[in-house]
């Protein structure tokens, strides 16, 4: 579990991030949802530590991170994967040497158990024969799912996605929501998506947490989502002709 | 950002650098790379701009000492030190600042505006030690090599092209490259080169690291990393000759 406490974030006079809490429980896709700008990238990255808050808590498993040291920080990380906006794979190695880097890094395995890992991992999201290909030779898609891999290859306690179908076309979008879904489900894994896609809000949100101008404005289920009177949220989801219809036929 | 802060700040990432690596073996391997990718690879042109540039010294010393009273050997001396002192470890490393700076300060940038870096410290790497350190300790360790063999080539360019030319026979341009031969001028210029490796390797890899922005904000940190490497080895040319040579 992760725990998120009263936090405030801001570059120099701008306030980004404005007292905001919020819990995001095991086995559950959490997300944050807003619109761009709202600071649903600037919370995720203070959860990680890439941002350093000005105040409030960030708990994982009731281990306080914000207090942390940087090697203690170092540590947690390791028990968290992330999939970043585009990918961010390291686009000089392969998509073999991506996956071993954590793998590398920490843990003792022996060079075959690594490539069945990550054999599995690529299997696990459904890629295959790509193990020599550089994230260039791939599409935007099979990048997004490269990244899950990799993100995925330590066994993770929680993982983070930002914005993971952005750019993407509305059916290899939908794959990716489903793949990150199945795995948080499989392996009781923390996960926490920022998005503004709708379509992802009312397919995989179990948890969500509605930001706006950096304040906490909303939070729920995807059902409540259907039922809210909130104004500033009703403004959001059915900004589009299609959800009004969907919300008027519920 | 005032210039104290730059400093400071980049001394604050120099500390982070030098952190003990993650994983040796990962780490031996970047290092064997670095030394191909920035190293190796700067072979070729290093040995062509010392041939031509050795060829121009010894002409241009050749021309100078046209008066008959001065013996032609001084050709031969003069081209040795010229080159051992300061066109090999200076000129070649104010290129190399060109070639290798810009290839560091782009390749770290493009990793940060593409949120690789970030992807690094979300895996608990330090990422500045895991980039920047190989490529800190491969130009240590291989610029000197390339410095000596820039000195051969060079003083062998001027040698062939003085003999080629007729200005000086090779009996006396070897009698002047051996003649009254100071061991110490290759030491400071093996100690200029060190100083200039650091300069070269860390300067580019501090304005790519702090890269905010996207294309053009790493083309920025690129120039930024050649220009100031470039002014830092011209002033550090002239403390280090102070301090070794007077």
């Amino acid at each position: 579990m992760i725990e998120v406490k009263n936090i405030i974030k801001k570059f120099g006079k701008n306030l980004v991030l404005d007292n905001v809490s919020a819990l995001f429980y095991p086995g559950k896709v959490n997300l944050i949802i807003g619109r761009s700008g709202s600071g649903k990238t600037v919370a995720i990255k203070s959860m990680l530590g890439l941002h350093n808050i000005d105040s409030g808590t960030i708990s994982y498993d009731k281990r306080n991170f914000s207090s942390m040291s940087k090697i203690e920080k170092q540590n947690i990380r390791k028990e968290i994967g992330m999939v970043f906006q585009g990918g961010a794979l390291f686009d000089s190695k392969t998509i073999e040497e991506n996956l071993m880097v954590p793998l590398i890094m920490f843990s003792s395995m022996s060079k075959e158990q690594m490539v069945d890992r990550i054999n599995f991992c690529l299997k696990r999201v459904n890629l295959e024969n790509v193990n020599n290909s550089y994230p260039a030779d791939l599409s935007g898609g099979m990048q997004k799912r490269v990244a899950i891999a990799r993100a995925i290859v330590l066994k993770p306690k929680y993982l983070f996605c930002d914005e993971p179908n952005s750019g993407l076309d509305p059916y290899t979008a939908t794959v990716i929501d489903e793949l990150l879904k199945e795995i948080t489900y499989e392996y009781n894994i923390t996960t926490v998506i920022n998005t503004h896609d709708m379509n992802s809000v009312m397919q995989i949100g179990d948890y969500i947490v509605f930001i706006k101008e950096g304040k906490k404005i909303w939070e729920g289920s995807r059902d409540e989502i259907m039922s809210s009177s909130n104004k500033e949220l009703n403004k959001f989801i059915f900004s589009s002709e299609i959800f009004r219809r969907l919300k008027a036929l519920s | 950002m005032n210039i104290f802060s730059l400093i400071g700040k980049y001394f604050l990432f120099i500390k982070k650098v030098f952190s003990r690596p993650t994983s040796v073996s990962v780490f031996y391997k970047s290092f064997l790379n670095e030394v191909f990718v920035l190293g190796v690879s700067s072979i070729g042109f290093v040995a062509f701009v010392s041939l031509f540039v050795g060829a121009v010294v010894t002409l241009q010393i050749a021309y100078n000492l046209e008066n008959p009273l001065l013996p032609s050997y001084l050709i031969g001396l003069a081209t040795r030190d010229s080159i051992i002192l300061e066109f090999s470890p200076t000129m070649i490393s104010l290129i190399l600042a060109g070639k290798m700076g810009s290839n560091i300060a782009s390749t770290i940038g493009t990793m940060r505006v593409t949120e690789q870096i970030d992807a690094l410290e979300m895996m608990g790497i330090n990422s500045a030690s895991y980039l920047v350190l190989p490529k800190i300790l491969a130009l240590v360790f291989f610029n000197p090599i390339l410095i000596t063999f820039s000195m051969f080539l060079a003083i062998l360019g001027g040698w062939f092209f003085g003999d080629v030319s007729g200005l000086c026979s090779t009996t006396e341009f070897l009698d002047g490259v051996q003649y009254f031969f100071i061991p110490f001028n290759v030491v400071y210029a093996y100690i200029k080169t060190i100083f200039f490796a650091l300069i070269i390797a860390t300067l580019p890899a501090f304005y790519g690291y702090f890269t905010k922005g996207g294309a053009l904000e790493v083309g920025q940190a690129s120039t930024k990393g050649v220009v100031n490497s470039s002014i830092l080895i011209i002033i550090f040319n002239y403390l280090i000759t102070q301090l070794l040579l007077n």
